[in-house]
Formats: C-alpha cells, sequence, structure tokens
C-alpha cells in the first residue's frame, strides 16, 4: 500500500469517509471497565488529539484500534468499511501503524532488522532494500537514523525514529502515536511535530495523545477527550482553550498555578562537594559537582537527558560510589555507607527511570507489600507487621487518590500515573529529612501531576529539604527555589528559579559556559 | 614414535567426533527452541522418546528411513505436549521440562523392554557403516608433509558416517537459517521481544510452536543416534544423561549453530578423557575410574559448562531477552 496518494487533494478526501470510525467500543480487564461505549472518529488529513487523564482508557482504546486487544463489544470503520482486526497483522495489512508508548523494538537488533521484521520481503535482499528506504525516508522526514545501528545503542529520540520509520516502511496512511513526547527532549519534540505536520500535508491521519496541553493545542486539529473510559467529547482545537480541555478531562474546574511557599529557615541539609562518578569504561558522568542545600527548600535539577542526573540521585542514596569528593549531610559524609544506612538517617529517594516501569517496585507484589519493603528494615524482630504496613498502604492510597481495586492489586497492573504516586507516597511516608525525587510526574496528566506538586510542597514546608530532578522547564522555574544546571556532569550554573527565565536555562543545558555543547541522549545507558 | 603418537591423537579426535554427534544435534535443537523463548529441559526426554521409537522401527522395517521418520514423530510428539502446555496454557516452562524428561524416559524404557539387547538389522548397519568421506590416500602416501597431514586429517575426521556429516551440513543450514532468512530473523525476535514482533505483524504463537516442534525433533534424531549407530543396541536410559550436557551446552555455545559444532567435539574429547581414565586405571591411580564415578561424567561435564560459559562474562548478549516468559497479548 502506498504512504502517500497525492492524485487524492486532502480537501477532497475529507468529504469522503472518515478515516476511522470507532462506535461502542467496550472493553473489561478483569473488574476494571477499561473502555464504556466510546465513540471516536478520525477524519482524512487531521491530527487529532486523544486525551484523558491516566488510566481514562486511551491506550486501551488505541491497542484495540491496532488489534492487540479484542474488543468486548463495538464496531471499527475504516475509510467506510467495517473491519475487525484479529490480530496486529490485521490491522497492519489495513494500513494502521502504531508507535507504542513503551517502544515495541528488539533491542539487540539492528534498526534495518527492526524495520523489516514481519513485512513479506526476503531477508538478505531486504535488509538492504530496507536500510536503503530507511535512509530514503529519514532524509524525506529529516529522522537521522543509521540502519545498522543496534536499537541497544540508541537514544530514546533515535528508538522513537525508528518506530516512526518502521510504520512508514508498512505504508501505513493512519499513524496512532501514544504518549510519543513523554521521553524527549524539547528539541527533539519540535522535531517530531515536523515530521507529524510534514505526514498531515501528505494525506496522512494521525492520532496524537499526550497529557501536555500546549503540545495538544500546538499540533492537532480537533480533540476527543476520555474520561474514566468513557467519551466526554470531541472539539475543534481553534475554538477551545487548555482550561477547557482540563475541564473536560477532570469534570471539574482545576486551578493551574502551583504556589511556591518561601524557604524554610530551618539551616543547611545537604552539601555536596567535588562529587566526581566515573563509570565502568572510567569516563565521567559527574565531574565536580558542588551545591547546597538548605531545610523546606527545593532545589531543582535540569539538564538534557543523561547529564548526569541519574548517578546524582544514586550517588546520594549510596546506591553508586564516587571516586572523589564529598556528601556531607548534617555535616556527616554518607560517602562509602549503605543503603539501608542512608535510609535510616533520613534520606529517601524516588527515581522513575524512562520507561517508568522496573524500578523502585516490586511489580507482581501488591501496594501493601511493595510499602512494607522499605520499612520493614526499621523494625526489629523476626515476624513482618502487616497489619501496619496494611493501614499504611490504605493511608497513601486515600491521601493520593490512587485508583485501585484495593491495596492487594498487583501493582502491575496499575496504571503509570498510580505507579508513581505509590512510589512517592512510600517515599514520604517514611518522614524523611532530604527526598530525592528524579522525574516525579514523567507521563502523568496534569491532574496527577498537580496533586504530586502539592505533595512535595507539603513535605517543604514541613521543612524537608527537596531534591528535584526535572524535564518540564516551566514547572522546574514554577515550583524551585533554586534550580541548577547539569550539562555533561558538571554543574553550569545555579539560578534563583524566582527571577530566571527558561532560555537562560535552556542555553545552561546546552553547556554554554564554554564548554563543549553535549548532543542529546549522549551517555544515555539502559536504565 | 611421533607417528605412533599421530595416530593416537588422529583415534582419539575420530572419536571424540563420533560421541559429540548426539551432544551436537541435540544442543542445535534446543537452540532453536531457546531462540523461540521456551526453555526446555525435556530434551533427555524427547532424546529418549525418538531413540526408543527409531529403534524400535528400525529393528522391525529394517529402514533407515522410518527409523529417522520414526524418531521425529516419537520425539515431537513430546514436543507438541510441552508446546500445548507452555505456549497455549502458559504453564511453568522448568516444571513442564523436567516433567517431560521424566514422562519420555519412562516412556522410551517401557517400549525399549521388547528390543533389549536386539542389534540394529542389516541393512541398517551396512548404510551406517558407509563412509562417504573416506579418501584414497595411496597415491600421496609416501609424500612428504602433505602425505601425514592428509592421513591424519582423513584418520580423525573422513572415515565417518552419513549421521556424523548430516549433524553438521544441519549446524550450517541452521547457522544460515538464523542470520539470513526471513523466517530466521522471526524466530530471533520471537524470542527477544514477542510483544514487539506480534506488533510488527509476525505470528507468535505459530511461529513458538514451529521452533518447539522443529527443536524436539532434531533431539529425536539426536537421541537415535545412541542405540543406532554409536552402541549398536538398546540397553535402558541409553541417552545416559546427555540431555542435560545439552542444556548447559547451549548457553556454552551462546545459542550459535556454529560454536555448538565445536563446543560438542570439546565435550566429546572430555568423555573420551573419561573413557580412557576408565579404560587405563594406572593413568589416574584413584577412584576416578569407578562405575559410579563415570556415571557422573554428564552431570560434572554439564557443570563444567555452566562454569564455563558463565566465568568472567558480564557484558554482550545475555540469550534471548524473553527466555522461559510466557507471552499473553492483552497481559497489562
Amino acid at each position: 500500500m502506498p504512504y502517500v496518494h497525492p492524485e487524492q487533494d486532502p480537501a477532497e478526501r475529507r468529504r469522503i469517509d472518515p478515516a476511522i470510525e470507532m462506535e461502542g467500543i467496550s472493553k473489561a480487564f478483569g473488574s476494571v471497565q477499561a473502555n464504556r461505549d466510546v465513540r471516536f472518529t478520525v477524519r482524512h488529513g487531521e491530527i487529532h488529539a486523544l486525551l484523558g487523564e491516566n488510566g481514562s482508557g486511551k491506550s486501551t482504546l488505541m491497542n484495540i484500534l491496532s488489534g492487540i486487544y479484542q474488543p468486548d463489544a463495538g464496531t471499527i470503520r475504516l475509510r467506510g468499511r467495517e473491519v475487525v482486526f484479529r490480530s496486529p497483522r490485521d490491522s497492519i495489512e489495513l494500513g494502521i501503524g502504531m508507535v507504542h508508548q513503551h517502544f515495541k523494538l528488539v533491542e539487540p537488533m539492528t534498526a534495518s532488522e527492526n524495520v523489516a521484521m514481519g513485512t513479506g520481503d526476503g531477508l538478505s535482499r531486504s535488509r538492504a532494500k530496507a536500510a536503503e528506504r530507511i535512509r530514503d525516508y529519514a532524509a524525506r522526514f529529516g529522522m537521522p537514523v543509521d540502519p545498522d545501528k543496534k536499537v541497544a545503542d540508541m537514544s530514546v529520540g533515535e528508538k522513537q525514529s525508528v518506530e516512526i520509520l518502521k510504520v512508514l516502511y508498512r505504508g501505513a496512511d493512519i499513524l496512532v502515536l501514544d504518549e510519543p513526547t513523554a521521553v524527549l527532549t524539547p528539541q527533539e519534540i519540535e522535531h517530531l511535530f515536523a515530521i507529524l505536520r510534514r505526514m498531515r500535508e501528505e494525506g496522512a491521519s494521525i492520532v496524537f495523545i499526550s497529557h501536555k496541553l500546549h503540545e495538544v493545542l500546538d499540533l492537532c486539529d480537533r480533540v476527543t477527550v476520555l474520561r474514566k473510559g468513557e467519551t466526554v467529547g470531541t472539539v475543534d482545537v481553534a475554538g477551545t482553550t487548555a482550561l477547557r480541555l482540563i475541564e473536560m478531562m477532570v469534570g471539574r474546574a482545576v486551578d493551574l498555578s502551583i504556589e511556591r511557599p518561601p524557604v524554610g529557615a530551618d539551616g543547611p541539609c545537604l552539601s555536596v562537594r567535588g562529587l566526581t562518578v566515573r563509570d565502568a569504561l572510567g569516563v565521567a558522568k559527574l565531574d565536580g559537582v558542588s551545591f547546597d542545600l538548605a531545610h523546606g527548600e527545593i532545589l531543582g535539577v535540569a539538564g538534557l537527558a543523561g547529564s548526569g542526573q541519574k548517578e546524582l540521585c544514586e550517588s546520594i542514596a549510596g546506591l553508586v560510589h564516587p571516586q572523589s569528593g564529598a556528601i556531607l549531610f548534617h555535616e556527616r559524609d554518607i560517602v562509602g555507607r549503605s543503603p539501608r544506612e542512608i535510609i535510616r538517617m533520613g534520606i529517601s529517594m524516588s527515581f522513575i527511570p524512562e520507561d517508568r516501569l522496573g524500578m523502585g517496585l516490586v511489580a507482581s507484589m501488591d501496594i501493601a507489600d511493595n510499602i512494607m519493603l522499605k520499612d520493614y528494615a526499621l523494625y526489629g524482630g523476626f515476624l513482618l507487621d502487616r497489619g501496619s504496613a496494611r493501614r499504611k498502604a490504605q493511608s497513601i492510597v486515600d491521601r493520593l487518590a490512587i485508583s485501585t481495586p484495593s491495596i492487594f492489586h498487583p501493582v502491575r497492573k496499575l496504571s503509570g500515573g498510580n505507579i508513581q504516586k505509590v512510589i512517592l507516597g512510600r517515599e514520604i511516608d517514611l518522614s524523611p529529612k532530604l527526598l530525592v525525587t528524579a522525574y516525579a510526574v514523567r507521563g502523568l496528566d496534569i491532574h496527577s501531576s498537580y496533586t504530586i506538586y502539592h505533595l512535595l510542597n507539603e513535605q517543604k514546608r514541613k521543612g524537608v529539604a527537596i531534591l528535584y530532578v526535572g524535564e518540564d522547564l516551566d514547572v522546574l522555574l514554577e515550583l524551585c527555589d533554586r534550580v541548577m544546571v547539569l550539562c555533561g556532569g558538571r554543574v553550569t550554573g545555579i539560578v534563583d528559579a524566582r527571577t530566571s527565565r527558561k532560555e537562560e536555562i535552556g542555553l545552561l543545558m546546552t553547556g554554554v559556559t564554554g564548554d563543549a555543547p553535549v548532543p542529546a541522549g549522549a551517555g544515555e545507558g539502559k536504565a | 614414535m611421533e607417528t605412533g603418537f599421530a595416530v593416537m591423537a588422529a583415534l582419539f579426535l575420530a572419536s571424540a567426533v563420533r560421541i559429540s554427534v548426539p551432544l551436537l544435534v541435540g544442543t542445535l535443537g534446543e537452540t532453536v527452541t531457546e531462540r523461540a523463548g521456551h526453555l526446555n529441559l525435556g530434551v533427555e526426554g524427547m532424546m529418549m522418546l525418538g531413540a526408543s521409537a527409531g529403534f524400535l522401527v528400525a529393528v522391525r522395517t529394517d529402514s533407515v528411513l522410518l527409523a529417522l521418520l520414526a524418531a521425529i514423530l516419537g520425539s515431537g510428539a513430546g514436543a507438541l505436549l510441552y508446546a500445548v502446555l507452555t505456549v497455549t496454557f502458559r504453564a511453568n516452562q522448568v516444571v513442564t521440562g523436567l516433567a517431560l524428561t521424566i514422562f519420555g524416559t519412562g516412556v522410551a524404557n517401557t517400549l525399549g523392554k521388547t528390543v533389549v539387547g536386539e542389534n540394529p538389522p542389516p541393512a541398517v548397519q551396512a548404510f551406517f557403516a558407509l563412509k562417504p568421506l573416506h579418501a584414497d590416500l595411496s597415491g600421496i602416501r609416501d609424500v612428504p608433509v602433505l602425505g601425514p597431514v592428509a592421513g591424519f586429517v582423513d584418520a580423525a575426521f573422513l572415515q565417518h558416517n552419513v549421521y556424523v556429516y548430516g549433524a553438521v551440513a544441519l549446524a550450517l543450514l541452521l547457522a544460515w537459517f538464523l542470520r539470513r532468512t526471513r523466517a530466521g530473523l522471526h524466530l530471533r525476535a520471537i524470542g527477544e521481544n514477542p510483544a514487539a514482533a506480534d506488533a510488527s505483524g509476525i505470528r507468535v504463537i505459530a511461529g513458538k510452536y514451529a521452533a518447539i516442534l522443529a527443536g524436539g525433533m532434531m533431539c529425536g534424531l539426536a537421541g537415535l543416534y545412541m542405540p543406532l549407530v554409536h552402541i549398536q543396541t538398546w540397553t535402558d536410559n541409553i541417552t545416559g544423561g546427555r540431555g542435560w550436557i545439552v542444556v548447559a551446552l547451549v548457553i556454552f555455545v551462546r545459542w550459535d549453530p556454529l560454536k555448538a559444532t565445536l563446543g560438542a567435539l570439546l565435550f566429546g574429547a572430555l568423555a573420551i578423557v573419561g573413557f580412557l581414565l576408565q579404560a587405563y586405571p594406572q593413568l589416574s591411580g584413584s577412584i576416578l575410574f569407578s562405575q559410579y564415578v563415570i556415571d557422573m561424567y554428564p552431570y560434572l561435564m554439564t557443570l563444567l559448562a555452566l562454569v564455563l560459559a558463565n566465568a568472567g562474562r558480564k557484558k554482550g548478549w545475555q540469550g534471548p531477552g524473553a527466555l522461559s516468559v510466557p507471552y499473553f497479548r492483552e497481559e497489562r
């Protein structure tokens, strides 16, 4: 199937049948009703946003469209014809391409192998052909991808390009992108948008899932909002505002300002001096990092992915032993102490990795057990105190409004946002004196993000010192007292968040202090 | 003296080649299975099933072809059972494989009762007495250097039967299949990341069934070598734990059919050393030649293979990414 239909004028195609019509779609997973009577229509040649809070059923709906899930009820029509998908193969054959939130790529294989995989071409010949077509598309849409590079060695941005190339290679003219910007840097996002606009011009229909409203308003033509698995409505982007969309998502008006309580007066908490961490190959991941953090202060950490944020957090938590430098907590050096000692001293860390899974929690255990996982060591005795863990779990679930059938539900089956709330809730529950949190709102919807900001501010008022590693510069400037910028493992500046501008930080992120700029994704290993 | 040593060495290598055949074929079979993400610990059981079914048919019909077919069907049946349980019902692969080994060994020993002590019939014996690559070297025997070298190579590697060369050919074919064909790419993708393969339009379930069946059938052919060619009669537990060496060898050779030929040869050579210790107790001068210790060799070698495979290995590819993880498309 050809990807471009130059003989058909986009305006002409808008008048005939819509590209996708999904009607009355329902899907339940056990007792959880993920979709209920959902209606979703996408016209030809438009970018259509699908909005909703975490767990509102967006991913489920798109997995139904791509043949991964079978709906319990409802019909799907493509270009006016009713279709039934028994497998992803059926959906691919009808020109639907999905770029999944968690990339579906085979890591030890090259880009061209991943692209050629599953297509009808014979291999030896098709590998060369795939490589050639990859270069072709890559040039056309401005995606720099080396066909012979292994996916495991790629940055997140490159992996996403491979996913998009895979879809294009299969000749898809309906493209579904599930939270494509969640893991990208601002530059990569701009790039992606240029590619998507280019595809729209060539007649493709695109479904775009995102939590970031300014992206939706910037890129999309129409928006459909889901709430708790049901369709709220579809509106034109031209006639709506961010506030209006949030109201549709949440079901009520939401205050979008982040408060910033003044810094407490309890004195210094953490002093880091000349911290240097090298990886196994001897490359410096942190290079002479020094900063101070006071009680009741939120210090933001900004930087491109892989600038040393992970190493900084892990050094403080005792998971990584620095080559040189000191980490003074209440004037005692904690370098060389075990993670357990450090937890006992009152330091908590939560780190949300890029894939948002696989760190901090045991996925198949339930919420209560995961909460016990960290604090059981603080009590003595041979037997576990399950009762108090249960009460603690219930109070965390209630306080953070975690949506789960019960505290005995395996964490793996919660949506991403709820998983993150469990992690943060557990760390806060330990009443730390220092809270290190990295990417706490990664992939979270607006409502959940604000819940997390409020939680952090609550801790700040209690005098907790908070190190907040973040991605969204607007939030860093609104939430934090000061922002430290990392570039290639060095501190390129520590600025006052009240008086600084985004552009200033953006420049520091690329190392404008005289050092060589570091490319996006440099030094980014497997999380 | 020097020629004497060369002759000894050639004979040693030739024995190692012969004894490595079931290890090689079994390793190839298990490699195919594991490349699809399934750890099948039923290798020993499938080897026994193939050995008994194939040998029974050989004794009754005196046909090599029917014997091979019976071995394939016998072990294939075991593999099918494993596939239904682990692919369709997503049962625990380790438990299912162990059960298959116990079950297959029991069935095979029962079937074999009827042919204990019988030898392969004449046509089968004649077929495996053929040495298709054996060269006539009388013309160059006296040429310096070339003559002795050719003689050594011939004695060590060219005086074998069809089974041996078939095994090597299978290894080459599989290496080519995995690296160069579309189906091979799809097989690797399924074993690495079935969700990604599925999303790319690859038929994951069908691919898993095909790989498990093909792998099991190869194990059956590995087993059949024992009664039909190697020992040339039937005894209980005729594969003698070789299935376990295979499981370790697959890891030792890093799921690579070409390395499997060398790995199997190495472990064949180690087995010969074991037999020599038994035959010449003065070599070891200790309890090492006790039958009980000899019986331990397969398991000791399994451990040795695992130690060698894991020593100092911390980087690079660690085997199929989804090995022994059941795949369910609608998993959340």
